[in-house]
């Protein structure tokens, strides 16, 4: 059991699970799956200031959504640490070799060291993909009003059109950076 | 239609619930290697199935999830009735520019927020700048909000 659980997971387990955080969230917490929530209710916490959008009761609203992102972090360090498979990511050869003609050399780890690594932060590619793509995610998601779980898994399965619109954005924004920006940065 | 009543009262057990999911959820994302960079690089490229075999799979499994829900009229643990609130569209310019700035960070990072916190707890310790850098975008985001249309 515990080999089974420490390789990779296939898509259609992985699915499924993340598809029944739904409606496990809405019976204990009475809300749907939706992550960048808890960016807002950590503002409103530390640092509200004047503006409208933080002033509201964040424990009252958010306080499952910030236990829950807890919960992720617990997760993943539980996962790395005991449930390591220690295999290479099996990425397509096709984006493999994209990605070396762009000049990618370290394909090892979740994500490559020449962009996202605390040595890269002090270069231009890495500050934009570090913290110029984190300030995007998390402005962007609360501009749109959800990010992946809560626009493209929460409003798609409740039939939001705005959460269609929203995952259209999402998708057409990173092609655009993918194909546009990424090869003046790697 | 929303009704005065007493709000709930919410138990240790409940929270403890909330973290359980997250801690399965954490699980989740790191094992199926959604949170990898390359991961969203093969999606945005449209070379692999992975990605959208996940998501695809997990809003057909919530949306089933949903329709039972409504069918049954099914309460949730504090006895409420399990109500979606609709997503704001108003003139459709929030989700749409904001969805188009969403996908610029998550090609740039790799990483949406779920994925955050889960490489943060495996070790990926410079997504703390990112996680950062995105409650800073979320500061300036309310801080404009009133100035930006929507």
């Amino acid at each position: 059991m515990l080999e089974f659980i420490s390789r990779p997971w296939p898509w259609y387990v992985a699915g499924p699970i993340i598809g029944l955080m739904v409606p496990a969230l809405l019976y204990t917490a009475g809300k749907p799956l939706g992550v960048s929530s808890a960016l807002r209710h950590a503002c409103a916490a530390v640092l509200p200031g004047k503006a409208e959008y933080f002033k509201y009761d964040w424990k009252k609203q958010g306080g499952w959504n910030l236990i829950f992102v807890f919960g992720i972090f617990v997760g993943g360090a539980i996962a790395s640490l005991v449930l390591h498979g220690g295999e290479a990511i099996s990425i397509s050869a096709a984006t493999w070799s994209d990605l070396s003609a762009l000049g990618m050399t370290d394909f090892s780890g979740f994500m490559p060291s020449q962009l996202l690594s605390w040595s890269a932060l002090g270069t231009l590619p890495g500050f934009i993909c570090i913290v110029v793509g984190g300030f995007l995610v998390g402005f962007g998601a609360r501009y749109a009003g959800g990010c992946t779980s809560g626009h493209a898994i929460s409003g798609l399965a409740n039939l939001q059109l705005p959460s269609l619109i929203a995952v259209i954005g999402f998708f057409v924004g990173g092609m655009l950076t993918t194909y546009f920006v990424l090869p003046y940065l790697i | 239609m929303v009704s005065k009543a007493t709000p709930p009262q919410i138990k240790p057990i409940h929270y403890l619930a909330y973290g359980f999911l997250g801690f399965i959820f954490g699980i989740t994302l790191i094992k199926s290697e959604v949170v990898s960079w390359f991961r969203i690089q093969e999606m945005f490229r449209l070379q692999a199935f992975h990605m959208y075999g996940v998501i695809g799979s997990a809003v057909l499994v919530a949306g089933i999830s949903l329709f039972l829900i409504k069918r049954f009229g099914a309460r949730d643990v504090h006895d409420r009735p399990v109500m979606v609130a609709p997503k704001e569209m108003n003139g459709g310019i929030n989700v749409s520019v904001g969805g188009l700035l969403f996908g610029f960070g998550w090609a740039l990072t790799g990483a949406c927020p779920g994925p955050l916190y889960a490489l943060i707890g495996s070790g990926f310790s410079v997504m703390i700048a990112s996680l950062l850098s995105a409650l800073l975008g979320t500061w300036v985001y309310g801080i404009l909000k009133p100035r930006l249309p929507h």
